[in-house]
């Protein structure tokens, strides 16, 4: 294939003739240039489904409970169901093996004070996992650890706006505050993707709040991550059967949604995706009926230009070229076209989807639109295919002429 | 180097078939100046196109360089065409987006030579028209002439067997005809095998050899004054 004397002659025969090369280039151009704004409009939109949840890990799950409203094994409806160490044990060892993190959580509501400078903050006492779960970004210092839990140690980590808040412009790491009349020591501060609610609170360890603040073993909430190498299915089940269990143990109605309930990303995701295969399916139709048509417009094409050329092909063959040599040198014209000119509308489009980048965001739910490089490369096998059966009919044709007739005196 | 025998050849036309050529005996040997005169219908083009191997002939046979040739698919005919025949005619068929250079150097490029020693050789065969200075222009800066010469040289470039020339002369003037005969000749006088086909009697008395062609067979087959003179 790759003759440098070849790519002579195709490289002359085109350039002589820029006009109808750019002709036959521009449907394929075009059609890939649809092909790469729909697509990457589509992922735009999965971009923007994706990050509508993602300040958080992809495969959260949190266990929540509130009021029974159902009445079973005679106990009344209204009861509130507690959360407590126990179960927390029960179920990240039960499910060790489908889980990735877990933590527990409790929520609390405290006045912060520096100085004097003091404000309500939401305080989370949890687990070290914590961090992953909620995607928390760490700007200094570190997060809780495993001894700050063990020690049941007054440490905080406090989000980038408490900081603000508390201390402006100054360092607040290693610096103690006073946290509901007990002084605690700042060990990190912290950033969130979330929003600036996600910001303005703090972190302390889960022992240390149950040690002092009614000395029990009470918990909120449970979060955990479920195994990333779980199906989105084998997710979804694995949530409806910690959901499960856990009214079992918790004595609630099995249908009982307000008094347990699991928030599961893994149907978050499920839904996206399932919302993402349909776009894609119904862009995968249109892209490729343009590119098709596409690809019927540049086969004409080459129809035409080889009539237009009959005369040189019946000289060429005249003059020692084998039919298979025409055929390979319409083909390889036919494929370098088509790979240019679809290059050309995939950078162009490329190009388009980083101009428009966020601005669509707020009103259309697109979000970073743009092509992956798998699907350049696809792009890349499919035009060459494209440019080969787009050449193909025109070159059989063009190795059929017969010199007598081409070079007929005219 | 050209021998044919009793060659046939017919072309369908609808349900009946013209009977084109009926019957040929011809031997051409090498470095002969041959030129075959007949009227528009005589046979002389079918002929020219079954001995340039651009058309295959019905019944008889024919040898070219000793060779039968019989079967041929397209592939082969084009190898031999490459390795045998120069052909020049009548509208020059110059590839009009390739300089005269690069129009000469074609027929090497399908003998597989690489394109440096190509153009050097294709120049050596420009300078031999005398056209060397004319290497870089496009056909359509040429004059009719030139267009010939040029035609010409690319036909002598692959040093083939036999030169076939399809009224070489048809379009030109009658300067510039005695020119490109005059440069026909000087090849015949170095030992190439020339075929010409023509109507012009003019051009027939200058070469060796003329043969008459009616309604598909020879009239006659005779040498010219100017072979008698030798």
């Amino acid at each position: 294939m790759f003759d440098l004397d070849r790519w002579r002659e195709i490289f002359q025969s085109i350039n002589k003739n820029r006009l109808r090369s750019v002709m036959s280039g521009f449907t394929v151009a075009f059609a890939i240039l649809l092909f790469t704004l729909l697509f990457g409009v589509a992922s735009g939109l999965g971009n923007f489904f994706k990050s509508a949840f993602s300040d958080d890990a992809q495969n959260m799950m949190l266990v929540r409970v509130w009021k029974t409203t159902k009445p079973y094994k005679g106990l009344q409806t209204g009861r509130a169901i507690q959360l407590k160490n126990t179960d927390y044990n029960y179920v990240t060892e039960e499910y060790e093996d489908q889980i990735q993190y877990q933590s527990a959580r409790i929520y609390k509501n405290f006045s912060i004070k520096y100085k004097n400078e003091a404000s309500s903050y939401s305080v989370r006492a949890v687990h070290p996992d914590h961090q992953f779960l909620e995607k928390t970004l760490m700007d200094e210092g570190r997060y809780l650890n495993n001894r700050d839990l063990r020690e049941k140690s007054k440490v905080i980590v406090i989000g980038r706006l408490v900081k603000k808040d508390l201390f402006g412009e100054k360092p607040a790491l290693g610096k103690r505050v006073n946290v509901n009349g007990s002084s605690f020591l700042i060990i990190g501060i912290f950033s969130d993707e979330g929003g600036d609610n996600e910001e303005r609170i703090v972190y302390i360890p889960v022992t240390t709040a149950q040690m002092m603040y009614g000395n029990n073993d009470y918990i909120s909430q449970i979060n955990l991550g479920y195994n990333p190498n779980l199906s989105t299915d084998a997710a979804i089940a694995f949530g409806k059967k910690v959901e499960r269990d856990m009214r079992k143990r918790l004595n609630i109605h099995p249908d009982d949604q307000s008094a347990l309930s699991v928030r599961n990303m893994a149907e978050a995701n499920k839904f996206v995706g399932i919302l993402m295969f349909a776009l894609y399916l119904i862009i995968g139709f249109i892209g490729s009926g343009t590119l098709v048509a596409g690809i019927i417009g540049i086969s004409n094409i080459m129809i035409f230009v080889i009539k237009e050329r009959t005369k040189e092909f019946g000289i060429r063959k005249a003059l020692g070229a084998t039919p298979g040599s025409i055929i390979g040198m319409v083909v390889q014209e036919s494929v370098l076209i088509t790979t240019l000119a679809g290059y050309f509308g995939l950078t162009l489009g490329t190009y388009i989807l980083s101009a428009i980048g966020n601005s669509l965001e707020e009103t259309y739910f697109i979000k970073d639109p743009s092509v992956s490089p798998g699907i350049v490369i696809g792009a890349t096998v499919i035009l060459i295919l494209s440019g080969l059966i787009a050449g193909y009919v025109p070159a059989k044709r063009a190795a059929r002429i017969k010199p007598i007739e081409a070079l007929r005196a005219d | 180097m050209i021998r044919i025998e009793k060659l046939h050849k017919s072309y369908p036309i609808g349900k009946d078939s013209l009977h084109v050529l009926k019957g040929i005996d011809l031997h051409i040997k090498e470095g002969e100046f041959v030129s075959i005169m007949g009227s528009s219908g005589s046979g002389k083009s079918t002929l020219l196109n079954i001995v340039g191997l651009l058309d295959i002939h019905d019944e008889g046979e024919y040898y070219l360089n000793g060779q039968l040739i019989k079967d041929l698919n397209e592939k082969k005919a084009a190898i031999l065409r490459n390795k045998f025949l120069g052909f020049v005619f009548q509208s020059f068929n110059l590839i009009s987006y390739k300089t005269a250079l690069e129009n000469v150097a074609l027929p090497l490029y399908y003998k597989g030579m690489n394109r440096k020693e190509r153009l050097k050789v294709a120049l050596d065969y420009l300078d031999k028209v005398g056209l060397k200075d004319w290497a870089s222009h496009l056909p359509n800066e040429l004059s009719g002439g030139q267009k010939q010469r040029v035609a010409i040289a690319r036909a002598l470039v692959t040093n083939p067997k036999v030169v076939l020339a399809d009224e070489p002369t048809g379009a030109l003037d009658t300067t510039t005809t005695d020119s490109v005969m005059d440069l026909l000749k000087d090849i015949n006088d170095e030992g190439m095998t020339v075929f010409v086909i023509t109507h012009e009697e003019e051009v027939a008395e200058q070469t060796k050899r003329i043969v008459r062609l009616r309604d598909g067979v020879i009239i006659s087959d005779t040498l010219t004054k100017a072979a008698k003179a030798q």
